[in-house]
């Protein structure tokens, strides 16, 4: 079947799902997702939302800016972050408009917490800046922007699994998906393609990531020949739930929790001796594993302890009731009673498709625009976050770059006829998906994942170097060999999932492959990104964004520059 | 330790009638049944389909009937099974393949109740002003992630003469708006839900409590939801 409609976003998580809002009162919008409504992965975002608001203390946007700026280790694109921390306040109100249920204070306005690196004062001291709903901050407003999609009646294509994009002249076209409960293909064909499908943290052992952040858009597009840009920035979250990698939410530091290893000791003093547990989310990473390295993990284990057995009951149940209940059910501990084993867990996709500030995607360093094509939220690379996102700034890049996104679409489908497509994109798809399901193999799908999960833990993750590097490399080689060999077993239609995972698996070695080579050719360390071979920052030789391009000849790198406006790259400490 | 499954299977493409299967898993006692039905997929028999998503009670995608209860298997450990497991999908809602069913009229049920808030006065340029006690009325409620083990669970909508009651998942999102001091739309939803197959169709049986994942006091809450449909009611004088 071919279906028509102005505007597709794909993903309908909060980037995606906001920007249907914005366009679906002048267009007709459609909403493709591999997953029913409300499952998206925005939902498992727990801490809130940063805004200047000064509900509870003197907060300013321009802090909040500096804040950004430097948890970026100055690699962020400040006209783009401006952007970001002048339009929070109007967001955040807008959502509460709509009828997000945030915590209140006393005096009846939005609550806000502490956060990793949030400041006053250009990093005098913590301040709260967090709006947030307990401890479901995400869940609820994907709840929320889902009751507006279906006030709006933007129509949802649920459990349908994008194969391919299509161009038309160079244009954004349209989607082929394949419905996964009949097995069929259709196009779903528009005058504008949102890309809003989050990260891909599935790529590695531990993550805090859910099962369908598989990452096969940044594959997909990568594929069509539009560059990946930052892509070895990978976040690993300080605090995944040990052994499982749940996210155990920043709010708990934000409330007052306090890491610790064997000794006891509360060691973030050492390593960010103004804001302590409250330091950006590499440093705090860097610093558990710096622990446990040194022997100080707990019970010689690569875990330390997330003390919260000084905030009280009443507290635990009414801002952390999520986490708590994880605690209680995946580990059989009370955190009221006991501090809590974590250890950092993969989390967030810094870099990604490179985009414009209102999300047009954009094709090499000189910021040529693909048009028709569109990126919003984790799988865009603005870059507001830089080398290292700051907690709570994600929500915020979902809002602010999703609308702006919906803004232009609706603008530009007004002045563009449906294109009309000179090859069927159906039938290629059709044969490569047959294909697929009649190859003879010896190997299977979960074994391959498994190592490459592996590999990208051992050599891609928190600490890096040039020899692990070439070795992860050489190490996805083998594993893109093997998967030449792969047999799909199922070979049924109706919701054939190891189908969708063998096609997933072939993107995310791909995928894991750009990561790896963007991290091998930054020879310094910079946020997220730190090689033990280069520990310093070299602003001289790297204050800029890398581009991966695929090219013939294999993959290629490029750089472009890193806009500054206002805050001149200095030391980051905490 | 080994733990045994016995399975739900149909798949309409080829199956005249569901059948049971058995499995043997190797699994550690910390481990979630979904993880065991995971390793199933993944290692014995990848034509096993059921949907999963965050494997930690949020995305509510994995609601299934497990040894009859509904719940979630990514909440459930292995240490807590000391028999053969049952796996079945959840009732009420027709089965598309194994363990996952056409959620479709649950969603349809839930759209009924205009699940957004409705105010009419305009807002001012900052938030609504809400106090903190005024939240924690309906704090509960937001919990909910929407995963229908409380409607799969209910006696009324398993039965085929009610099947049309609207459910508590419908019904605990419809409190959560009633009960919001900033929505202005009371009179509307009260007289949406008064009827048999809207608020009036719950009789309080409790099995939506008893199995809720995120252990809203569901039952309770549809009460009020009865009880603010009276009252408006008794306002009106048309009691």
């Amino acid at each position: 079947m071919i279906y028509q409609h102005d505007i597709i976003i794909v993903g309908a998580g909060l980037a995606g799902l906001r920007a249907a809002v914005e366009c679906a009162d002048q267009s007709d919008v459609a909403v493709v997702s591999k997953v029913l409504p409300t499952r998206s992965h925005s939902g498992a975002a727990q801490g809130g939302i940063t805004a200047a608001l000064g509900n509870e203390e003197e907060d300013r946007w321009e802090w909040h800016f500096f804040d950004t700026v430097k948890g970026s280790d100055y690699l962020g694109d400040q006209d783009a972050i401006e952007i970001l921390v002048k339009d929070a306040s109007r967001a955040i109100y807008e959502l509460e408009h709509m009828g997000v249920p945030f915590s209140r204070t006393p005096e009846g306005k939005i609550s806000q917490r502490n956060f990793g690196g949030h400041t006053r004062d250009y990093g005098t001291k913590p301040v709260k800046r967090a709006c947030y709903a307990a401890d479901r901050t995400g869940r609820v407003v994907l709840d929320t922007l889902y009751d507006q999609c279906l006030r709006h009646r933007v129509k949802f294509y649920s459990e349908y699994y994008v194969l391919s994009l299509v161009f038309e002249k160079g244009r954004g076209a349209g989607v082929v998906v394949y419905d996964l409960a009949t097995g069929e293909l259709h196009l779903l064909q528009g005058k504008a393609i949102l890309l809003a499908t989050g990260g891909g943290g599935k790529i590695y052992k531990t993550t805090s990531n859910s099962n369908s952040t598989t990452g096969e858009m940044f594959s997909l597009v990568y594929q069509q020949g539009v560059p990946l840009e930052d892509m070895e920035f990978i976040q690993f979250h300080p605090t995944g739930l040990y052994p499982l990698g749940i996210l155990v939410s920043e709010a708990a530091r934000g409330e007052g929790g306090i890491l610790r290893n064997r000794l006891g000791e509360r060691f973030m003093e050492q390593y960010a001796p103004t804001v302590k547990d409250l330091a950006a989310r590499d440093v705090v990473s860097r610093a558990i594993l710096t622990e446990v390295r040194e022997g100080r993990g707990i019970a010689g284990k690569d875990y330390v302890h997330l003390d919260l057995t000084h905030l009280g009951e009443e507290k635990i149940s009414e801002r952390l009731w999520e986490i708590a209940s994880f605690v209680r059910i995946y580990l059989g501990l009370d955190p009221v009673y006991e501090p809590i084993p974590v250890q950092p867990t993969c989390h967030y996709v810094m870099g990604g498709i490179p985009t414009d500030r209102n999300g047009r995607v954009l094709a090499d360093e000189k910021g040529s625009i693909v048009p028709g094509l569109y990126a919003a939220g984790e799988c865009a690379c603005v870059s507001v976050h830089g080398a290292n996102r700051l907690g709570c700034n994600s929500l915020l890049d979902l809002l602010v770059f999703g609308r702006r996104s919906g803004m232009t679409m609706k603008e530009e489908v007004a002045q563009h006829h449906p294109p009309s497509l000179k090859t069927d994109p159906l039938k290629p798809a059709e044969d490569k998906l047959i294909q697929l399901l009649e190859q003879k193999g010896r190997e299977k799908i979960d074994p391959i994942r498994k190592r490459l999960q592996e590999v990208m833990m051992a050599y891609g993750s928190v600490f890096r170097n040039e020899e692990g590097l070439k070795k992860g490399i050489d190490e996805i080689w083998t594993l893109r060999n093997r998967y030449q060999g792969i047999e799909v077993m199922n070979k049924g239609r109706v919701f054939n999932f190891e189908l969708m995972e063998a096609i997933e698996l072939g993107h995310q070695l791909f995928l894991s492959e750009v990561i790896l080579f963007s991290a091998l050719h930054r020879r310094e360390s910079r946020g997220a990104h730190f090689r033990e071979d280069f520990p310093m920052r070299a602003d001289n030789t790297y204050l800029k964004h890398t581009l991966v391009f695929q090219t013939p000849k294999g993959l290629e790198v490029r750089y472009k520059p890193v806009t500054i406006t206002r805050f001149q790259p200095e030391a980051r400490v905490y | 330790m080994l733990v045994k499954l016995k399975v739900f299977r149909f798949d309409p493409s080829k199956d005249k009638e569901p059948y049971y299967q058995a499995y043997e898993v190797e699994a550690a006692p910390m481990d979630r049944l979904l993880d065991c039905l995971n390793r199933i997929r993944w290692e014995q028999d990848s034509t096993l389909s059921f949907r999963w998503s965050c494997g930690h009670g949020v995305c509510g995608s994995d609601g299934m009937r497990i040894n009859g209860i509904c719940g979630l298997p990514c909440q459930k450990l292995v240490k807590d099974f000391k028999e053969e497991v049952l796996i079945e999908p959840l009732p009420v809602f027709e089965v598309v393949k194994d363990l996952i069913v056409n959620l479709e009229p649950f969603f349809v049920k839930y759209h009924s109740i205009r699940p957004y808030l409705i105010s009419k006065t305009p807002p001012p340029e900052e938030e609504r002003r809400q106090s903190p006690e005024e939240q924690h009325l309906f704090e509960e409620a937001i919990r909910c992630i929407l995963c229908a083990c409380c409607t799969a669970s209910c006696p009324v909508n398993q039965n085929k003469e009610t099947e049309k009651y609207v459910g508590p998942a419908a019904l605990v999102r419809a409190f959560r708006y009633l009960f919001d001091s900033r929505d202005e739309a009371s009179e509307e939803r009260t007289a949406l839900l008064d009827h048999k197959d809207g608020a009036w169709g719950c009789q309080t049986l409790w099995k939506c409590t008893e199995v809720c994942p995120k252990e809203i006091p569901v039952t309770k809450q549809i009460g009020q939801v009865k009880k603010r449909i009276y009252e408006a009611k008794k306002k009106g004088g048309l009691s």
